[in-house]
């Protein structure tokens, strides 16, 4: 790790003053951050300690019926608060499916939506990648891929986006709050992410200075409930990252579905909300037939970036077998396995 | 020795206790609350006065030189002392690129500016601080003279091995294969192959090194603690008595700490520099270079079966990668030696030269990744012989060593299949795949395999000294790896003493202490308790004399019909009514104490006699969700006959262990290389994984009784490393029975599993 | 630079002043003040070994900057018993062989105090193991890992009971 300053401000305003000079770097939890640096990944020369932040760390109901998610909430916390969980299951969901225990007791909000590519390429300063350094190419493209994009990638970066929990609040159609040196500013989490193009190094839309105060479900992501799951494939049981994951969320009137939310993970170089499933799905009766569709239309687009074909085989089966989860209902309790295919809310594997 | 770890009085009721008492009990770990407290002492954990920190760069490149290095970049950053480069690198005593001693492998110790693999060392900085050293290693920023990497079984042509694993023959041949395959009625030929896996203990090897003149302490943990003095003194020139290693606890050692490692020679050679104490800890991605690793493998099988579901020949034919400069060849094939009778056998094994350290003995080295891909072979054979696995497995039950011919030691098999299968419930096993479901839908599959691993000795020795208390003080330079030695040993040194094991002080884990000889193979706890209990056995054979010739003693004239130990007395072996205390006899000898010594060593006529194996069955149930291919092992049954079993509670455990390696193996472990660069691109514990808890269910498992008169005195086999045999064919076996898909490639990941998969 | 700050370690208000930023809780306890049982594993978050309680949360001391952590509450496996009694959990892990060569053990230990505290588990075997999945064994004590929390939670909640009534 190089060496820097630490500065610990006061306000938001003394933080921001300082985030805005260059080579600055806010730290929240330092979870990632703190993991890129040792990797020499990234080296800032000064770090702007947000924790001491007052005022951050709410989740407030608020008037309209949106629910606003202070930056340096832990993950844990909120995937604990019961009338969060209630409210977001598959947000709860997914946020208990990410990482460990340790991690999420630890890991903020703010520190989650600005996490960084797990590519090998990007955390191994050997390697070619344009994401760490623009212009050098990518060693991604050609080399052990199998985990990669095949949704959002260019020719610069096929990297894929690692959160769980930017999913789930993007399906349900979340905003982040954001303040910066003009002043404060609201972008929704579908636009808050770019696409690499030929920046892949410019992942959100933060200009220099910017960081997240908060998050925000609006008052119409409560009305999904009742029907919304997180569903998230891995190579191993838990503590490890998505090979493919979707948050679903449905709206059932009548047997008909009459407004649904699907967003992709594991699979896409940012969190991938996919409105042309979203559409397919709208006026149709639940059902595997209208899953299939759906997950036809999500990865409509979908092509490998190199050995990674099986990931649009998998994609489809996990939009739909998420679709089916959350048709059947929101469990009553949190699985014992949160967003695995074993999960089982009675702990059916309980033979101790 | 002030300085060993003692170990607290366990919990263990003060009964009377008889001859052979402590040994069979299901004790809790002696050094248990050192371990829950914090209080043991790994390597790490020790810092001298005025100690500095090291930390080395490595290799970013897998063959080539090193151009360049920015020494002065790192030894501006403050807290810097020096850097250590080929340019400046102090002289050894030895040769680095000559095998120094038997069995050393060559290592890399900033003897030029060559690059060997990725993750070679290629320069030293101490500093301060860890942070400073660790920062400064960084700013080195190598610049590279890079030639094309060589990595997988590919990559370049085979080679004819002279010796495989340990100095074993490459190729073992009886009977005519080709003879054998042509009177087959069925054949299986299939082609399997595993991939390198590192040995990631939870401890990273580290050293604490610390000179007094030519004198040298280590702190480090050491599988073969009083052998490798020698081999340590022998890199500075200095006599072996001048090298003191502590090494009271491994953090995991699986093979990876047996051998002597580049790193702790650059540790010691900068503390000798700077007349400083050095620490060097590795860093978890230095891991996956220097300290050996299980080779990737490449297993053609040619197998042949008669009508009546019998083996006709038996061809197993590995292909196993190596480093450029020094041989360890995975000596899979030798897994098909002793399991299976048949009338044509052959084990043949070739090598491939690549850019990558040197592979080494890793957790059942061998046999784990050839039992891997034999007991998947003989699932294939089995379906095409129309029989239930296990039914397959009986009628080629091999009731002789098929390799040698020997008679088996001891073969407790056919009762841990009859155990396993009837504990698993394997015979209400479906012969066809895709015929089980469980409640939630997903597949469910029952497969099985056999676990076998040699029974080896090597050489220890130990000392026991009785004290006119009536206490004991036992020592031996043993190794716990977490196997339970400290336990395990102390079991049986106080039964040698016919002692409870509360009056037994025992002492482990420093160089100055008798030999214990070597943490590995499995042998451990029969080669060093062979010497404790010996030793034991030495001090009761002394002090019987004392007692039988002395008039004033009830057992005066017992010596034609001898005297039993037992809770601190000597009994007269035909009158239990005329005993004597061990404290009485000393104090009327007016001694205060006697000291005997005990050697352990197989027997060399027992062992041209007889082929020494410990054997199992393993069940596993693995559970696949049919659309998404995702995987998870629900049950696991493990049936064990390894001799005698010292301490049932710690034996579980460790084949427990051992099966989870298997789930590991089958399901996860894999070090994923760039083809380009080579470079291992998973050299951490997110991205390689290993089983984590909730991949492992309820296990079980069974210790089958078996008693063998001819493996030593005591009985006693080893349970280290058999647990992981077995265990990955049972699942690769229950996968294809659960989806029929026969996936030939370990570790097997969902993508094997999914339609239309492109990947692997 | 030198960094001021203050951390009450098991029970014990120390202040510390930092030489340099760039300290982690974990090398500030092991290097620093030679609290060595919490452990090094991978120093990145993955294995669990350092883990730590602060505030009485469980977390990986490897990735947390100490000098952030100023003012916290910390809880080391050293400081578990009370006056030479086990915590229950410990006990529990030496009944169970809840570890093998004993290296992720502390952190092993200091999760499961943490799981506890959390609630989440409770008495599912299944929900233990998803929650004890951020500490790595590697000699596969998992099965004991799992039966140690949960009889360790049992006795908890008995003494718990014992004290209400």
């Amino acid at each position: 790790m190089n060496l820097f300053d630490y500065f610990r401000p006061a306000s938001l305003a003394e933080a921001v003053a300082a985030g805005s000079q260059p080579g600055s770097a806010y730290l929240g939890a330092g979870t990632n951050l703190l993991d890129l640096m040792k990797g020499g990944v990234l080296a800032p020369s000064r770090l702007v300690d947000l924790t001491h932040l007052p005022d951050l760390n709410r989740i407030e109901q608020l008037a309209d019926g949106s629910t606003r998610i202070g930056a340096l909430v832990k993950n844990a916390a909120l995937a604990h608060d019961p009338d969060f969980a209630r409210a977001y299951p598959a947000v709860a969901e997914a946020l208990l499916s990410g990482a460990s225990a340790q991690l999420r007791n630890a890991a903020t909000v703010g520190s989650n939506l600005m996490q960084r590519t797990r590519c090998a390429y990007f955390t191994d300063p050997a390697s070619a990648c344009n994401k760490r350094q623009p212009g050098s190419g990518c060693d991604a493209i050609g080399g052990e891929n199998r985990a990669h994009a095949v949704l959002g990638w260019s020719d610069h970066c096929i990297a894929v986006h690692p959160s769980d929990f930017c999913v789930a609040l993007t399906a349900l159609g979340a905003l982040v709050e954001i303040e910066g040196p003009t002043g404060r500013r609201e972008v929704a989490m579908t636009d808050f992410y770019l696409l690499p193009g030929d920046t892949p190094e410019k992942e959100t839309v933060l200009e220099a200075g910017e960081m997240i105060v908060a998050v925000r479900l609006p008052p119409e992501a409560a009305a999904f409930a009742g029907h919304q799951r997180y569903l998230k494939v891995r190579e191993r049981t838990s503590y490890a990252f998505a090979l493919a994951s979707a948050a679903a969320a449905l709206k059932i009137e009548n047997g008909l579905i009459v407004e649904a939310r699907l967003a992709l993970g594991g699979v896409a170089t940012k969190p991938w909300r996919t409105q042309a499933a979203e559409a397919v799905l709208v006026g149709a009766t639940p059902g595997k037939e209208a899953f299939e569709n759906a997950a036809e239309a999500a990865f409509a687009e979908a092509k490998p970036s190199g050995e990674n074909a099986y990931k649009i085989a998998l994609g489809r089966r996990v939009v739909t077998r998420a679709l089916m989860m959350a048709a059947a209902g929101t469990p009553k309790r949190m699985p014992a396995l949160p967003a695995s295919p074993f999960a089982s809310e009675t702990g059916a594997n309980a033979h101790v | 020795m002030s300085d060993t770890i003692a170990i607290p009085a366990g919990a263990t009721p003060a009964s009377r206790t008889r001859f052979g008492s402590n040994s069979g009990q299901p004790m809790t770990r002696r050094d248990g609350v050192l371990k829950v407290t914090g209080a043991a002492t790994f390597a790490a954990d020790n810092h001298p006065e005025g100690l500095l920190h090291a930390v080395y760069a490595a290799a970013t490149i897998s063959r080539g030189r090193v151009t360049s290095l920015n020494v002065d970049a790192a030894r501006a950053h403050p807290g810097v002392v020096e850097v250590l480069t080929p340019e400046n690198r102090p002289p050894l005593a030895l040769d680095p690129d000559t095998k120094p001693y038997p069995f050393a492998f060559l290592i890399e110790v900033l003897q030029d500016d060559t690059v060997r693999y990725a993750g070679q060392p290629i320069a030293l900085v101490v500093a301060e601080t860890l942070e400073a050293a660790t920062e400064a290693a960084r700013l080195l920023s190598p610049t590279y003279d890079a030639a094309p990497a060589r990595v997988g079984l590919d990559a370049v042509e085979p080679y004819d091995p002279e010796a495989v694993g340990v100095g074993s023959p490459p190729t073992t041949e009886k009977g005519d294969i080709e003879a054998g395959l042509s009177a087959a009625s069925q054949r299986v030929d299939a082609r399997y192959e595993t991939p390198g896996q590192y040995h990631n203990a939870m401890e990273p090897h580290a050293i604490v090194a610390s000179w007094d003149g030519d004198r040298l302490t280590l702190d480090t943990p050491n599988q073969a603690i009083v052998m490798s003095t020698g081999s340590f003194a022998a890199w500075f020139g200095i006599p072996a008595e001048n090298v003191t290693i502590r090494s009271p606890f491994l953090g995991g050692g699986f093979g990876s700490k047996a051998i002597i490692v580049g790193p702790q020679i650059l540790a010691i050679l900068a503390a000798k520099m700077l007349g400083r104490p050095v620490k060097l800890a590795l860093r978890r991605e230095q891991m996956y270079g220097p300290v050996g690793h299980r080779g990737a493998t490449r297993q053609d099988f040619r197998i042949g079966i008669d009508g009546d579901g019998r083996l006709t020949a038996l061809d197993h034919l590995t292909t196993a990668a190596t480093s450029t400069f020094e041989d360890f060849i995975e000596p899979a094939s030798n897994a098909s030696h002793d399991l299976y009778a048949t009338p044509a056998l052959s084990s043949r094994h070739k090598a491939v030269r690549l850019d990558i350290g040197t592979p080494g003995p890793m957790r059942a080295p061998g046999e784990a990744s050839g039992s891997a891909a034999l007991e998947s072979a003989i699932d294939e054979a089995a379906l095409a012989a129309g029989l239930d696995p296990l039914e397959f497995r009986l009628r080629n039950y091999a009731e002789t060593d098929p390799a040698s011919g020997k008679p088996f030691s001891a073969k407790a098999l056919r009762e841990c299949y009859a155990e396993g299968a009837e504990r698993f419930g394997w015979s209400k096993r479906p012969l066809e795949p895709r015929q089980m479901r469980d409640e939630a839908g997903r597949l469910v599959g029952w497969g099985m395999g056999t676990a076998l691993f040699p029974a080896p000795m090597f050489q220890a020795k130990a000392t026991a000294t009785l004290r006119a208390d009536g206490t004991a003080l036992v020592e031996t330079a043993g190794a716990d790896m977490g196997q339970g030695a400290w336990t395990a040993l102390h079991q049986i040194a106080a039964d040698g003493l016919g002692l409870d094991i509360d009056s037994v002080e025992f002492h482990s884990g420093h160089s100055g202490l008798p030999d214990g000889g070597i943490a590995g193979g499995s042998g451990h706890t029969a080669t060093a308790g062979s010497a404790l209990h010996a030793a034991g056995t030495d001090v009761i054979a002394k002090l019987a004399d004392l007692a039988t010739n002395d008039e004033n003693s009830p057992l005066f004239g017992a010596g034609n019909v001898g005297v039993e130990a037992q809770d601190g007395r000597l009994y007269r072996a035909d009158d239990p009514g005329r005993s004597e205390s061990y404290g009485d006899i000393l104090a009327r000898a007016g001694l205060s104490e006697i000291e005997g010594a005990g050697q352990g060593g197989r027997d060399p006529a027992s062992a041209e006699e007889r082929a020494m194996f410990s054997h199992g069955a393993v069940f596993a149930e693995v559970k696949v969700d049919p659309d998404l291919g995702q995987i998870r092992v629900s049950r696991l049954v493990g049936a064990f006959a390894a001799g005698r079993i010292i301490n049932p509670r710690l034996a579980t455990s460790q084949l427990y262990g051992g099966m989870i390696w298997g789930i590991g193996f089958a399901l996860h472990e894999e070090a994923v290389h760039d083809r380009r660069s080579g470079r291992i691109m998973n050299a951490n514990l997110a991205e390689y994984h290993v089983p984590v808890n909730a991949d492992v269910p309820t296990m079980d498992v069974i210790l089958v009784d078996e008693h063998d008169p001819y493996v030593n005195a005591l009985g006693i086999k080893g349970v280290g490393e058999i647990g992981i045999t077995g265990t990955v064919g049972a699942i690769a076996n229950a996968i294809w029975h659960a989806t029929g898909v026969r996936v030939r490639r370990f570790p097997i990941g969902l993508a094997d599993l999914i339609d239309g998969a492109s990947a692997h | 630079m030198n960094l001021s700050m203050t951390l009450t370690i098991n029970g014990e208000r120390r202040d510390i002043v930092l030489d340099d930023p760039r300290v982690t809780l974990l090398d500030l306890l092991r290097e620093r003040l030679h609290l060595t049982g919490a452990k090094k594993g991978c120093d990145r978050g993955q294995c669990g070994a350092c883990t730590i309680l602060v505030d009485g949360q469980r977390i990986n001391s490897c990735l947390a900057l100490a000098v952030s952590y100023d003012g916290a509450a910390i809880t080391t496996i050293e400081g578990l018993a009370e006056n030479g009694t086990l915590h229950p959990v410990q006990q529990a892990f030496i009944d169970h062989d809840g570890f093998q060569c004993g290296f992720c053990t502390p952190g092993q230990i200091m999760s499961a105090v943490g799981l506890i505290a959390e609630a989440q588990a409770m008495g599912d075997p299944e929900r233990i193991r998803e929650a004890m999945s951020g500490n790595i064994c590697r000699c596969g004590a998992y099965q004991g890992i799992t039966e140690a929390v949960l009889d360790a939670q049992a006795r908890l909640a008995g003494s718990k009971a014992e004290t209400a009534a």
